[in-house]
């Protein structure tokens, strides 16, 4: 029974958290393009008016957090005539789903002990999690793809295409980038993968898999980006040319369930690139009675502190790598489409094979032959 | 699995199966077709299987499916028209004949003597990825080579068939480099 | 526990209605689909009776008809959409240049 409530609760915090996160994401997307681009963005919205009397320079946190959702959520929803009402209704839902049953496998941190139950920071534990995580982002094409065509309008129809077309074709370069780590660590369970990234080498690198694998981080960064259609391959949703690509006819709560969804896809993408290449929740040289620090210093810590710096080194690390997919949004130009399916078939593809055959040598040579 | 949890997955997968060959808009049809096939890879995964039902999630419902879905969208598929009259006496028979293969296949397999007893615990490793590409590339490698150049004939085929006729160089003088 | 011949009766069923798709729609992109609804029912059958024997080799031969039916998928869509671009319709009775 309390085995049932503690899954129970894991699974809602999850949730929960990767939602907020979707948010706050949203605030960052404001400001921190308002930075990149020297200007200010959303700043008038509060709802005391306190901070501008004490003043204090207004964040937009209200705007972007409270406004915008309130905003979007009360508006009319519009379906268009001839549209596919079932699918037009389904097809956000269908979108977001995918997305967030993702993060059920992703472990945030190292283990908790009370008492004498050990809880792994983790909401479902199965060995075949890298399995499920291609699974599930190959699920996640039908919501965009019914978003586009329910819609009745051609400019929604051939976003919706061109997403689908994408999001194909950077699966596999995403796939082959993900094989070769599964090939380096030799399990596809998710936490074995973070607790082999553990220790050190000479003494004081973090054993992180970017050292090992650093093009299939590139490939990961760069097919988890196309995945989730973010500029530069944000042609599907074509701002300048398609009106709002698959999601035109979308509005109110609907659209911003497609807008979610993309932030969301943003944080599945930093904690893939966190979990597979920079330790997932290892802080270095952490373990799990303290810090060993390269000098041959110990410092004792409570196994309760350690999991929770393992949890915050996670949030951190994922937070920095949806800040490098934001600023990377707001640094590059759009790719044209035919580039960007040049990349993922002519370049991400060979160069994924050429990773692997080369990941499988080394793997033989430094493990002996089986 | 338990009896109630397999229970629910067959009805919907039969109820998912008849909705693919009932529905009239060819779009719905695939839908309860991918319900099909989720809910059979969550059977496999109840029956240990666990690679091959994660693999029928990726690559039946993630790719197929998409193929599939691709194919209506660029014929512009609409609902079907209802069929004329006539046909009316064939689609009857049609039906009792499967009727009819529904309860063949029932007699045979139920009864059949490895279909009955109680599953056994299953061997230690069954279903994971190792053992399948132990087994694969094993006792049958051959075969996977041979799959290999299937799919690539495949692939040379689809789009030899598929592609439009290159259109026959224009008469005339050739243009030069500025397209004058 | 579940007794093996539900999960071969479940087969049986589900192989019986692709039949009945097969036999009773005239849209060849339906025809297609209960066709894989077969190949799927076939699959159920082998995982299930793979499970029974505790052998591997059930989850090997879905793995080869998962290939070949994709295999198979994209150059029945090819040619469908080959005889599509001639006959501007994909109506199965329509299409019989060749009955005699």
């Amino acid at each position: 029974m309390i085995d049932l409530l503690i899954e129970a609760i894991k699974a809602i915090v999850v949730v929960v958290m990767v939602l907020n996160l979707a948010g706050v994401l949203l605030w960052f997307e404001r400001k921190g393009s308002a930075l990149i681009q020297d200007r200010i963005g959303a700043n008038r919205a509060s709802i005391t008016g306190l901070g501008k009397r004490m003043g204090l320079p207004n964040l937009g946190l209200v705007n972007t957090l409270i406004a915008d959702p309130l905003k979007l959520f009360t508006k009319e929803d519009f379906v268009p005539e001839g549209a596919d009402k079932f699918l037009h209704a389904l097809a956000p839902f269908l979108a977001l789903f995918p997305v967030v049953i993702t993060f059920a496998v992703v472990p945030f941190g190292d283990v908790v002990q009370i008492g004498s139950r050990t809880i792994t920071l983790q909401a479902a534990n199965i060995n075949a999690a890298t399995l499920y995580i291609l699974a599930t982002i190959g699920i996640g094409v039908y919501g965009i793809a019914l978003g586009g065509w329910s819609s009745n309008n051609r400019w929604a129809l051939l976003g919706g295409v061109r997403a689908t077309a994408q999001m194909i074709s950077y699966e596999i370069g995403l796939s082959l980038a993900i094989i070769a780590i599964v090939m380096t660590y030799g399990t596809l369970d998710l936490q074995a993968i973070c607790r082999a990234q553990g220790g050190v080498w000479f003494g004081f690198l973090p054993r992180w898999g970017i050292c090992l694998q650093p093009v299939a981080f590139l490939m990961l960064l760069t097919a988890g980006m196309a995945e989730s259609k973010r500029v530069p391959f944000d042609l599907p949703e074509g701002e300048s040319e398609l009106v709002a690509g698959y999601f035109t006819e979308y509005s109110g709560g609907k659209q911003a369930v497609f807008m979610m969804t993309d932030f969301a896809e943003i944080v599945l993408v930093a904690v893939l690139i966190t979990l597979f290449f920079f330790g997932g929740w290892q802080v270095p040289w952490l373990y799990r009675d303290g810090f060993h620090f390269p000098g041959g210093a110990h410092l004792w810590l409570p196994q309760l502190l350690v999991a929770i710096l393992g949890v915050v080194a996670f949030m951190i690390k994922t937070i920095a790598f949806c800040w490098l997919q934001i600023l990377i949004r707001w640094t590059l130009p759009r790719f044209r489409y035919d580039q960007l399916m040049r990349l993922g078939w002519k370049g991400l593809v060979p160069l994924g094979l050429a990773n692997v055959v080369v990941t499988a040598i080394v793997v033989v040579l430094t493990s002996g032959a089986h | 699995m338990p009896l109630g949890v397999f229970i629910f997955l067959a009805a919907l997968a039969v109820i998912s199966a008849l909705g693919t060959v009932t529905q009239r808009n060819p779009v719905h049809c695939l839908l309860a077709l991918v319900v099909t096939l989720l809910t059979l890879a969550v059977i496999f995964i109840g029956l240990d299987a666990v690679t091959v039902g994660f693999l029928q999630v990726i690559v039946y419902a993630g790719a197929i499916m998409v193929l599939f879905l691709f194919v209506i969208w660029l014929l512009n598929l609409r609902t079907e028209v209802r069929s004329s009259p006539g046909y009316l006496a064939l689609k009857a028979v049609g039906g009792v004949l499967c009727a009819v293969l529904v309860a063949e296949l029932f007699v045979l397999l139920w009864h059949a003597p490895s279909a009955g007893g109680a599953q056994a615990v299953a061997p230690a490793g069954y279903g994971s990825i190792e053992t399948l590409a132990t087994t694969l590339f094993s006792d049958y490698l051959v075969s996977f080579e041979i799959t290999s150049v299937l799919l690539l004939a495949a692939i040379v085929g689809a789009i030899a068939l598929a592609r439009r006729a290159p259109s026959p160089p224009t008469a005339g003088a050739p243009t030069g480099p500025e397209g004058a | 526990m579940v007794p093996m011949s539900y999960f071969v009766g479940l087969s049986a069923v589900l192989f019986a209605i692709g039949v009945a798709g097969v036999l009773l729609r005239r849209d060849i992109i339906v025809i297609f689909m209960s066709i894989e609804i077969m190949l799927n029912a076939v699959n159920l059958a082998f995982v299930a009776l793979a499970r029974r024997l505790g052998s591997m080799d059930g989850q090997v031969i879905v793995f080869f008809v998962m290939t070949v039916a994709a295999a198979e998928a994209a150059v029945g869509l090819a040619i469908i959409i080959s005889v599509f671009r001639n006959r501007e319709t994909v109506n199965a009775d329509e299409i019989n240049l060749l009955r005699g």
